[in-house]
């Protein structure tokens, strides 16, 4: 029998934009166990509720995360509007489930860019992160900010997106979609990534569901589940459905999230053809009291903020499960087998963000 | 077509909590999170599950001296949860199948962060 060894992994590793850190047990070149350590940067910010008004606390939900500032923001906003009983302007759904789309889009471009990255494909990374500042350019040309967009507050949309930019954006759409799909066409097809990828860190639909697995790896294995589908903001009308890919290996899970890139554009398309007029927000009275488990479907997969009011301007409680924790005992299991040049691979396959996990 | 989300809280003791655990796993629930609210005094532990986006929370209430067992025999993973409702709020829990013993959040200050359990016992799994 070979001699195990105890190899780190992390905290600070070449892939690794965020630390988290890994021991992997290895037989030889061979991984046969793995386990995970968090907390590096655990900045405590569920507390900061404690400090913060209510309708404050949506510039810290925000800052939980610089990829998906925006869904943060909207979560938290939903929760306390479904514990206030505020209904939404149509078109303020309809803005947030554009910038929503926004947020998927230039995360899976990131992803999409990292992942090349972490397999030695040096061109797609840097063609991947090129499409991706065009859709940080609209966010700042519609929103102000690239990273925060601060659009989102309790009650609707702080701006609107008047018609003539929502008709550039229309314009725009079709040669996005088409250089998307000559970039996602690499990642589907060329030889050189299916053979990097394919039976790579497999991972079953049955283990996805028990393990709790969350977002493009629980969808990649065959678990059809996206919170888009009970028609939170305004997917209701748009009619959704979510990627599914059944292999559960680390490709299925790419080619999730680049499918999930043309559904995102036609998602965006719809929402501009079908934008209603109207207010932008509705005046909030009172202060929150009850509970609410918030649930969102972020680039990474389900987020949830439980938000507890006590009926004053403070919150008692905010509580937030981000994707990547669901993601990591998923990850645990999907690493034994796997050679060690293949973990870093591995581990961008669940697309771990760790500033969300360090909330 | 857009699926409605309904959502259940059920008060459960703590005696029993893992047959509660164990009743819905058999229905095919899966697990979301276990969160933990300091209530002064005392702490509230949500378990969440979901099945079809009908979500389902068991409540558990327990005062500061409680063990809470573990239920990452039924849901592999929720040791993630148990170590941090541990190392963030230092509420023991025994059985986990990975259990870091206080170690999975490293923070530079000492855990707990819990008021309720503040200046006390610093680490009850170690």
């Amino acid at each position: 029998m070979p001699e195990r060894i105890v190899v780190p992994f992390g905290p600070q590793h070449p892939v690794l934009p965020e630390p988290i850190h890994l021991d992997l047990v290895l037989e030889d070149e061979t991984v046969v166990e793995a386990i995970p350590s968090i907390g590096y940067i655990h900045r405590g910010l569920e507390r900061l509720i404690e400090k913060r008004e209510f309708t404050e606390y949506v510039y810290v939900a925000e800052r939980i995360c610089g990829i998906c500032s925006f869904m943060h923001a909207l979560c938290y906003c939903q929760g306390i509007e479904e514990i206030m009983k505020i209904e939404v302007p149509d078109r303020a759904k309809y803005l947030r489930t554009i910038w929503s789309e926004c947020s998927r889009l230039h995360s899976h471009l990131l992803w999409l860019g990292l992942f090349a990255d972490g397999m030695g494909f040096e061109n797609l990374f840097m063609r991947s992160w090129q499409l991706r500042e065009s859709v940080l350019d609209v966010l700042e040309d519609t929103t102000g900010g690239r990273v925060i967009q601060g659009t989102c507050k309790v009650g609707g949309v702080r701006r609107d997106i008047g018609a003539e930019k929502l008709d550039e954006m229309h314009r725009a759409l079709d040669p996005f979609e088409e250089q998307c799909r000559e970039l996602g066409d690499i990642f589907l097809n060329d030889d050189t990534v299916k053979y990097r990828l394919q039976g790579l860190g497999v991972i079953s639909k049955d283990e996805a569901y028990a393990l709790g697995a969350v977002g493009p790896t629980a969808r990649a294995s065959g678990v059809a589940m996206d919170h888009r589908e009970t028609g939170y903001a305004a997917y209701g009308d748009l009619g959704f459905k979510p990627v599914v890919e059944t292999a559960g290996d680390c490709y299925a899970r790419c080619a999730v999230r680049v499918k999930e890139i043309y559904a995102s554009i036609n998602l965006i398309r719809q929402a501009i053809d079908q934008m209603p007029e109207g207010p932008l927000d509705v005046k909030v009275k009172g202060t929150p009291d009850g509970e609410y488990f918030s649930r969102v479907e972020q680039p990474r997969g389900e987020v949830i903020h439980y938000l507890k009011g006590n009926g004053s301007k403070h919150l008692s409680r905010a509580r937030i499960r981000t994707p990547t924790l669901a993601n990591i005992p998923p990850l645990v299991k999907m690493l034994p087998g796997a050679q060690l040049a293949d973990v870093p691979v591995v581990v961008l396959s669940i697309d771990p963000c760790i500033s969300c996990t360090e909330r | 077509m857009t699926v409605r989300e309904e959502q259940t809280i059920i008060d459960v003791a703590l005696e029993n909590l893992t047959r509660e655990v164990e009743r819905v796993h058999a229905d095919g629930y899966r697990l979301v999170q276990i969160g933990c609210t300091d209530l002064g005094g005392s702490y509230e532990v949500n378990y969440s599950f979901d099945k079809g986006y009908q979500f389902k929370n068991l409540r558990l209430t327990i005062g500061p001296e409680a063990e809470v067992p573990s239920i990452s025999g039924i849901y592999w993973g929720a040791f993630v949860y148990e170590n941090e409702m541990h190392d963030l709020f230092g509420i023991p829990v025994t059985g986990i199948n990975i259990d870091f013993k206080g170690t999975f959040i490293k923070t530079v200050e000492k855990y707990p962060f819990s008021v309720t359990r503040k200046g006390g016992d610093s680490c009850r799994n170690a």
